[in-house]
């Protein structure tokens, strides 16, 4: 990823309220040049009001947003030079699939015959060779994403926007696009921000995931530690399964049902604490109880089938009823389980994660 | 494709159903179809009987062929044309601003615009049009005023020629633009101006290339809506026109009283049934039809 490419954008303090509505508060976030961070959160939390003041269509209340070394929260959108996929694409129906993509280009007064050269390759890096003449309407869903995607990359912005690109395309398309996104980025290496309602398109996709709700940033952080260290309940519910046990502070042990809990964390919140469990990361134990493993007991409340696992209920030992998701490979441990039948469970002390209680509301 | 059955369980009875169910809708629907007939089409058919009707009573080609060896007739229609043209484009040129305006506005004060735009509808044409004559008369408010101002010396001739005629036909007919312009406006995504200002367009740049093409259909629908008005237009320009303007309406008005002549008149009506029909037919293939008959989007 060449930096010439991309441009590394800054967001310090930006506040917007509707009324009495924070739609952001003092949101602060630096995306690195080339970086692809994914704004997520539940519908109304703010991350498109965030998107809409980076490409300027609308006016945070105070704050900061620069890209590169150049303050841009008082540019109007046609000045800022950034390439933007919208969430209906907002193709122009009275264009052909060429002429949607040359708009950016006509518009900088670049020549006509470079003009032809780009759009053929713009088209051809999202694969669309051969529609130029098409009109918006002959295309599905999938090709109009594609021409919307030539048309914000064509003029070579250094700062690319997505708002929810995908979320109009069916279950099968859209996670073939969310690679072929991803693809497209790291040959482009400009610096992508990405709105998503969906935690898995965000998993996939991203470097970083910033996780809004409520106009709050809650955390920002690469996939992997966003899902194995959520900072508070909110990220941890969003992302992922999760289920959560009441765990007691005794002096320096923290205890589950009475019994002490082995953890590898080296920074504990204060106050009342919650165990978040991730329903795949408890192991089904036989025999032997491994000494390296926090156990826990109890006995299955409703067993369902869900193809490639078996979501397992079960009550474990202070009364919650938490879920375990257990490979169904033949052979397993499970494979004829029964409700009613005793379970006892292995959670490895990496996996023994602590979050404060209070905090991070849905 | 009826491809073989390959089950026969319950299917004469299925056949019956839906048969029954057939017939029935028929019958729901007769009562409008009656009236159809009784009020447009035997009307007309007997229009067109009549018009092959000579002056003796015998089925003849007489008052067509009138129509094409008559002078009169040939500036008639040229001046009927002449009008509605005009009347069209100054509405076109007075009412897409206006509709854009509107379009801009926020809901409520919209909404409050259009009910100004539509108050005239409510009052009677007739006064209206007289109206008109008494504002625009050699002693009327305009010429009055223009003269005291100092604006012109002499009075104006504004009425009683193709100038009335043309103010009180575009003062009638604007609604009929402004209505249908302003839905195609406001049915245009603003996602399309955003998208033309990401990509670099100032807002006069976004609204040529890109707001100003989407209304189109909007304004071809309200132009053609107020053309076709105006060929068939009378009232407006049988008062203001002062009988100087003369329209195939008024010619037809003309034959039945001065003449009694039903033929003729019938004979006009038909030409211009034909040609309304003629555009719209031709319009049909550059705009969907239900847009400006008001069907689906």
């Amino acid at each position: 990823m060449s930096s010439s490419h991309a441009l590394p954008i800054s967001i310090k303090s930006v506040t917007k309220t509707y009324g009495a509505v924070h739609a952001l508060d003092n949101v602060n976030i630096d995306v690195a040049s080339g970086e692809f961070l994914t704004l997520l959160g539940p519908s109304g939390s703010g991350k498109t009001t965030l998107l809409m003041a980076l490409a300027g269509f609308n006016r945070p209340d105070a704050g900061s947003i620069s890209f590169g070394s150049e303050e841009v929260v008082l540019k109007p959108p046609h000045k800022r030079n950034v390439g933007m996929v919208f969430q209906n694409y907002a193709l122009f129906p009275h264009m052909t699939v060429a002429l949607n993509v040359a708009f950016p280009l006509k518009l900088r007064k670049t020549p006509k015959a470079d003009i032809q050269e780009k759009v053929l390759k713009a088209l051809d890096t999202v694969q669309l060779g051969g529609f130029e003449d098409r009109q918006i309407s002959q295309l599905s869903g999938g090709q109009m994403q594609r021409v919307a995607l030539a048309r914000a990359i064509v003029f070579e912005p250094r700062i690319l926007l997505m708002d929810e690109p995908l979320s109009a395309l069916d279950k099968n398309l859209r996670e073939h696009m969310q690679i072929e996104i991803r693809r497209l980025h790291e040959k482009l290496g400009m610096t992508t921000v990405y709105v998503t309602h969906d935690q898995r398109e965000a998993l996939t996709m991203s470097d970083r995931i910033a996780v809004i709700n409520h106009g709050r940033l809650m955390q920002c952080d690469a996939p992997r530690d966003l899902y194995n260290h959520p900072m508070n309940r909110f990220v941890a519910e969003f992302i992922g399964e999760s289920a959560f046990l009441t765990v007691t502070r005794d002096g320096a042990q923290i205890l589950f049902n009475g019994a002490p809990l082995k953890h590898s964390s080296k920074t504990i919140p204060d106050g009342d604490l919650l165990l978040m469990i991730r329903p795949e990361r408890l192991a089904v134990l036989q025999g032997e109880t491994p000494d390296n493993m926090n156990v826990i007991t109890g006995h299955i409340t409703e067993l369902v089938y869900q193809g490639e696992t078996m979501l397992t209920y079960t009550q474990v030992s202070d009364g919650s009823i938490i879920a375990v998701r257990v490979n169904t490979r033949s052979g397993h441990a499970l494979t004829n389980a029964k409700v009613g039948d005793p379970l006892k469970l292995g959670l490895h002390p990496e996996d023994t994660i602590f979050i404060a209680a209070d905090g991070g509301e849905v | 494709m009826t491809g073989e059955l390959t089950s026969h369980l319950n299917q004469n009875a299925l056949k019956r159903q839906a048969q029954r169910e057939r017939l029935s809708l028929l019958g729901l629907t007769s009562p409008a179809i009656i009236i159809i007939m009784i009020a447009m089409v035997l009307p007309v058919g007997w229009l067109f009987y009549l018009s092959f009707l000579s002056d003796e009573g015998v089925i003849s080609l007489t008052n067509y062929q009138r129509m094409l060896d008559s002078k009169a007739y040939t500036r008639i229609f040229l001046t009927t044309f002449k009008v509605a043209f005009l009347t069209t484009g100054l509405c076109a040129l007075i009412g897409y601003p206006l509709a854009y305006f509107l379009s801009q506005l926020p809901e409520r004060i919209a909404n409050i615009c259009l009910l100004t735009v539509l108050l005239p509808f409510w009052t009677s044409l007739l006064v209206r049009t007289y109206a008109w004559l008494v504002l625009l008369q050699r002693k009327g408010l305009v010429n009055e005023w223009g003269i005291g101002l100092g604006l012109w010396d002499e009075p104006l001739p504004l009425v009683h020629n193709l100038n009335g005629t043309l103010i009180g036909m575009v003062h009638i007919m604007l609604p009929f633009l402004i209505l249908p312009l302003y839905g195609s406006m406001k049915s245009i995504d603003t996602n399309y101006l955003k998208a033309a200002a990401n990509l670099g367009a100032t807002p006069t740049q976004a609204f040529w290339r890109v707001f100003m093409p989407l209304s189109f259909p909007g304004l071809f629908a309200g132009a053609l809506i107020v053309f076709i008005l105006s060929l068939g237009f009378f009232v407006t320009p049988a008062i203001l026109g002062g009988g100087k303007v003369i329209m195939v309406a008024m010619q037809i008005t003309r034959n039945i009283e001065l003449f009694f002549n039903w033929g003729a008149s019938s004979a006009l009506g038909v030409v211009l049934l034909l040609i309304t029909l003629g555009i719209l037919y031709i319009s049909s293939r550059f705009v969907s039809l239900d847009n400006i008959l008001g069907g689906h989007r």
